[in-house]
């Protein structure tokens, strides 16, 4: 059974606000950066690099970062992983850096995301933002911009639709067997 | 998407397969290409090296893909090891097996035993050259190169000059080329062709000239010397005037072609120095494609559960 | 005490025997063989009863009752090389199979190239064997290709037949030698054919499949240029000659050819010969590793069509038993041969069901040609010959587990086949063995 819970106007909405946060929390966007994790942060860290631009009238480095290499569960996956691109366009040394997700759920991909970002150089600040937190951490990990806390049971799962335009977002909650 | 256990040879592989391969390898290139190399997927783990033939270069080339991979790498090599006191090939795989090792790379001079060794093992077996059958890593990494050149390998014509019959790169090099579309030329004395190798889908010339027209892709194999005293040809001046590659020669070929060899050269006997270190040669990009191509089969095999 | 073996369908092509009857048997020998005839087949079992109690008798229904098999090719190892099988355990296997006469090779630990070794093949034979055991000896000396070894002191002590099998006489002119001096005794010389520098290094036949597994071939050429050369020499001397283990369709040609100019030549091949090809060793089994290796398709066909028009003679085993430390190892080094005496009998069932050969023929290829050619009185359930005899039920199927061996060799390519024709019983001079 499946439910869409956010429509497009919601996520245009939610991603505003993202954007808002960030440049306030940052005092400007001198010294950061985006990196959207592969695959589902990337269109989202484009999106909120377009809302952030408007804003501040000025550009931003985006960047796409695969965690494949760092993930925890290489030997219990039931597919078999498939490599994606990484591309970090600027040096991240002493950047505040907001990492960019879709979804955050147990945050192992954070971690992973964080260890692989770390093989880049040190960046002064870490930062996180997800579109949807559904909940159910296994790792101390929280973030500092979230568009809607979802409240999920474990076995359900959250599929996220955007694109570059934000034509035709939606998230859909799909009923796990418990 | 990948299935065995196992890495014995590029015959047993899908097209699908060997592009998941070479698409993974990429990714593995541009870490090879950060300050910081080393990825952590393979943490924890254990590769043996069982060489029992010198290979220094596949060695250190799979040496360093594991340890860039963050696992630990053990060295057996048939000097240090029992081997040489009667122990038998069974035992040392038992042995490796009750190390806890999670993969084992071997290089043997028989044709099969790592396909002996994946019957007696469950844990991985990479092929790293066994006699003259297979040395796939090699063919993998002969075509991630090619296609950093020339975005594809359909339709590219692909001469391969030399020893065919004893050579197990130019075996797999043929399997993994004509699989993905390519038109596989060899270019060799009679003697040194192996048997009933058209069935293979090749085309067979005994004269270089001939071979080379048109060619994308130019491969010259290794002539190990002692093939002489074997009676395969006369001399090694013969050989290299039949056979060599010259300048002219690669005229001959596409101007854009590229010239590729598994290495160790033999300078004047199957390639001119001139070609070997001349603008169209990619022989050392084949050696740092080599290590992507290691990690990402050490890597995928982590994958697969067993 | 007298066996009487009865209700089976009795096979004897050295009579021209087929049909349901009896045989009796007494101390050893056959004393009786007697075709039931239909209308008076109630009869016949009435007035056999009355002497029941005197017998042992063997209910053969179902079954056919055969000359026990004759081998004329094997190697029983002893001496020298008993971890890989004994007198005692190869004739074990033979009659397992459903042999009661097997013929061994010189091949030992000293060679049988004297009279010491072929008096203890023979004793050990009598000893610990299970069935009828005729030495073959040597032609050179060591099977060292230099001098003759001293065949009539083998010939005189029970010699049947000389061979430097596991090797080829490279020297022409003592094959030459060797083909007339054992007219004297007028013995075959079997010859193991291989041109050594053409098959230097080979493993496996050459052709499409050695290519693809980078395995060094043995071409063809290497086998029918000595069957070639051997023929010439037989020509030349009037010598018998025997080509073992024949394999290629070049070498059926050349046998066929040979015999129809009146050249004095028989032949056989092995089972593994007609039932296996090249491709069967894609997975690097070295169970498969023989020499000569096993070929291709068209070899295969040529060789059922040799058969079938008597260009080859014999089916013979080339038992060639193996330690497991010989065969579970790298392929290149691993020993060649293939431990053939207990599935021999139901692979060449394999060619009757197919239509190549008919029943009488397999029976005859197995029993009474190879003892003809040996000069043994074996192969045949003739009145007063040994009481050799075979009882198989054609129709049971059977999965082949080398790990029952009663062979040491464990080495069987055709583990896991599923093989119809079991051997029910094997009598060896009298002597019953019962495998039910
Ligand atoms: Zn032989």
């Amino acid at each position: 059974m499946s439910k869409k819970i956010l429509d497009n106007n919601d996520i245009n909405r939610a991603i505003r606000r993202m954007a808002h946060e960030i440049v306030e929390k940052n005092k400007g966007i001198e010294n950061l950066c985006l990196v959207g994790i592969q695959k589902g942060g990337v269109i989202l860290a484009k999106r909120l690099s377009s809302e952030i631009e408007a804003i501040e009238n000025c550009v931003i480095d985006v960047g796409a970062l695969d965690i494949t290499f760092y993930r925890d569960d290489l030997n219990t996956k039931e597919e078999q992983p498939v490599v994606k691109k990484t591309d970090i366009p600027c040096t991240i040394n002493n950047k505040t850096v907001v990492l960019v997700d879709d979804v955050l759920f147990t945050g192992r991909s954070i971690r992973a995301a964080m260890d692989a970002l770390i093989d880049f150089g040190r960046p002064a600040h870490i930062q996180l933002a997800v579109l949807i937190d559904r909940g159910h951490r296994e790792l101390p990990i929280r973030s500092d911009y979230v568009g809607k806390n979802i409240p999920t049971s474990f076995n359900d799962s959250i599929e996220v639709f955007i694109d570059e335009e934000g034509k035709k977002d939606k998230v859909v909650l799909i009923k796990g067997q418990s | 998407m990948f299935k065995s256990k196992d890495l014995l040879g590029i015959k047993e592989l899908t097209p699908e397969e060997i592009y998941h391969i070479l698409d993974s390898a990429s990714g593995f290139k541009d870490v090879l290409k950060r300050d910081i190399k080393k990825v952590p997927p393979l943490r924890g783990k254990t590769v043996v090296n069982l060489f029992f033939e010198p290979s220094t270069r596949t060695r250190i080339s799979f040496e360093l893909a594991a340890k860039r991979l963050s696992a630990d790498v053990i060295n057996f090599s048939i000097t240090t090891s029992s081997v040489v006191k009667g122990e038998t090939l069974k035992d040392t795989a038992l042995t490796i097996k009750a190390l806890g090792a999670d993969f084992v790379v071997i290089r043997h001079s028989s044709a099969g035993v790592p396909h002996f060794l994946s019957r007696l093992l469950d844990i991985s077996v990479i092929n790293a050259g066994d006699g003259s059958n297979e040395h796939p890593t090699q063919a993998l990494l002969d075509l991630f190169t090619i296609l950093s050149y020339k975005k594809k390998i359909k339709g590219l014509v692909i001469a391969i000059i030399g020893d065919i019959t004893h050579s197990r790169v130019a075996r797999s090099d043929i399997y993994a080329f004509t699989k993905l579309g390519a038109r596989v030329r060899l270019i060799c004395p009679p003697t040194l062709l192996p048997a009933e190798v058209d069935q293979l889908g090749i085309e067979v010339f005994d004269n270089i000239e001939e071979g080379l027209k048109k060619a994308d892709v130019v491969m010259t194999l290794r002539l190990q010397l002692e093939r002489q005293s074997k009676g395969f040809f006369p001399s090694l001046e013969e050989y290299f005037y039949l056979y060599g590659l010259t300048a002219g020669r690669l005229r001959l070929a596409k101007d854009d072609a590229i010239v590729m060899h598994p290495g160790p050269m033999n300078r004047g006997v199957e390639i001119e120095s001139e070609i070997a270190d001349g603008p169209q040669s990619v022989i050392l990009e084949q050696v740092t494609n080599g290590l992507a191509v290691r990690m990402a089969v050490l890597y995928l095999l982590a994958g697969v559960k067993k | 005490m007298k066996i009487l073996i009865k209700n089976g369908r009795l096979i004897d092509p050295s009579q021209g025997i087929d049909g349901i009857g009896e045989i009796l048997i007494e101390k050893g020998k056959i004393r009786e063989i007697k075709l039931e005839q239909k209308s008076k087949r109630a009869e016949v079992q009435k007035g056999k009863t009355s002497e029941l109690q005197s017998f042992r008798t063997i209910d053969a229904s179902g079954c056919i009752v055969i000359p026990g098999l004759v081998d004329m090719h094997a190697h029983l190892r002893e001496p020298g090389f008993e971890y890989k099988e004994t007198i005692a355990t190869g004739t074990k296997a033979a009659a397992r199979g459903g042999f009661t006469t097997v013929c061994c090779m010189p091949n030992t630990n000293p060679v049988n190239d004297n009279i010491a070794v072929t008096e203890f093949i023979i004793e050990k034979a009598i000893k610990e064997g299970s069935c009828t055991v005729y030495p073959i000896g040597a032609i050179t000396k060591s099977q060292k290709n230099e001098e003759l070894a001293e065949l009539e002191a083998l010939k005189r002590t029970g010699c049947v037949a000389f061979s430097d099998d596991g090797r080829p006489v490279t020297n022409s002119l003592i094959m030459r030698r060797a083909l007339e001096y054992s007219k004297i005794f007028d013995v075959p010389i079997i010859s193991h054919c291989e041109d050594l520098y053409l098959s230097e290094g080979g493993v496996m036949n050459e052709g499409f499949v050695s290519t693809i597994l980078g395995l060094r071939g043995i071409p063809k050429a290497a086998e029918e240029i000595m069957a070639a050369r051997d023929i010439a020499l037989c020509a030349l001397t009037g010598g018998r000659l025997h080509i073992a283990h024949v394999s290629s369709e070049g070498s059926v040609k050349l046998i066929r050819d040979a015999k129809s100019r009146g050249i004095n030549v028989t032949a056989e091949t092995c089972p593994h010969y007609f039932s296996l090809t090249d491709e069967a060793l894609i997975s690097y089994d070295t169970n498969l590793k023989v020499n000569p290796p096993v070929r291709t398709k068209q070899d295969v066909e040529a060789v059922k069509e040799g058969l079938k028009d008597g260009a080859i003679d014999v089916i013979a085993t080339d038992h060639a038993p193996h330690h497991i430390d010989d065969k579970v190892r790298e392929f290149d080094s691993a020993a060649f041969g293939i431990s053939g005496l207990e599935t021999a009998f139901a692979l060449g069932l394999q060619l009757v069901a197919q239509g190549a050969i008919d029943l009488k023929q397999l029976i005859m290829t197995m029993t009474i040609t190879p003892s003809r050619i040996m000069g043994i009185p074996k192969g045949t359930l003739a009145e007063d010959a040994d009481a050799d005899v075979a009882i198989i039920n054609l129709e049971n199927s059977f999965v082949v587990d080398p790990s029952r061996f009663l062979s040491k060799g464990k080495n069987s390519p055709f583990n896991g086949w599923t093989l119809k024709g079991t051997i029910e019983k094997t009598i060896a001079m009298g002597k019953v063995y019962d495998w039910t």
